[in-house]
């Protein structure tokens, strides 16, 4: 994972980094980003307080807008870039990450014989 | 992928009978069935199948646009059906608000990556304040497919 930081101090005082982080990830599950995963995501995204952008191509839309999420048709293997930025930007990439590629939406991997 | 590619201008409805969420899923495939886009018989079948998918998950996204869908063998190519109502009609929507346009849409069985594409279709244009405010003041079925063909033609709309 890669970031930038910058140090910023909040209103007690206290160093609380800022951070950037981005990160491919890759669609797996058969039916591919429709309704349902795209609400998980949102959701998942909506934890954190980090500015959350997901893009295809040239394609960038808000990670916690279901309604743009939806714009990316995002299809079984088309690969997405995360980017989060803000405090938790870290975790909240990983969280997605986990979501898209581990949990793959707790939905069905494609056929072996399609891919 | 453009709207004219799968919306059946014959399936539009200008102005909802139905007044409840179940009753306007009704009104769409019936209409999508008497336009021959469903195949004989399945028109039941396929209304079932809309209601058991809404009440999985509502497709309410907010800003009075809610759009119900589903996957079903009775056809072989994307196609979807449009409706308004002036009253407004719950449906569970997301930001609670009710839904004022309605747009059905049935999605072959075993190609989800039209589906995707005929989705991204439907949410370019709905995520646009101008394009919800324009289809919620057509006032016939002829407004609507012209606002249609227009989005298509012209993105900035």
């Amino acid at each position: 994972m890669d970031g930038r930081s910058q140090n910023n101090t909040d209103r007690q005082g206290r160093h609380r980094q800022k951070m950037a982080c981005e990160r491919e990830v890759q669609i797996r599950n058969a039916e591919g980003l429709h309704m349902r995963p795209a609400m998980q995501f949102v959701d998942v995204a909506n934890r954190f307080e980090s500015e959350i952008s997901v893009s295809s191509g040239d394609n960038s839309v808000d990670g916690k807008s279901i309604m743009q999420m939806s714009m990316l048709a995002a299809t079984c293997g088309t690969k997405l870039k995360i980017k989060a930025d803000g405090t938790d930007a870290q975790q909240a990439v990983e969280a997605l990450r986990e979501l898209v590629e581990d949990r793959h939406f707790d939905e069905p991997l494609p056929d072996k014989k399609r891919y | 992928m453009k709207l004219d590619d799968f919306v059946c201008f014959e399936a539009i409805i200008p102005e909802l009978k139905s007044d409840y969420r179940d009753g306007v899923i009704t009104e769409l495939v019936t209409s999508l069935d008497k336009a021959g886009k469903l195949g004989r018989g399945n028109r039941e079948d396929v209304t079932k199948a809309v209601i058991k998918r809404e009440k999985e998950a509502s497709t309410g996204m907010g800003k009075g646009v809610a759009v119900p869908h589903v996957k079903h063998p009775a056809v072989k190519d994307v196609i979807a059906a449009i409706g308004q109502s002036s009253m407004g009609i719950d449906f569970v929507a997301l930001d609670k608000q009710p839904v004022y346009s309605v747009i059905l849409l049935i999605s072959p069985a075993d190609n989800p990556d039209r589906h995707l594409q005929a989705m991204e279709s439907i949410f370019r244009h709905l995520q646009k304040e101008k394009f919800r405010k324009f289809l919620r003041q057509a006032q016939n079925a002829e407004q609507i497919e012209d606002l249609i063909r227009e989005a298509d033609e012209n993105p900035s709309l």
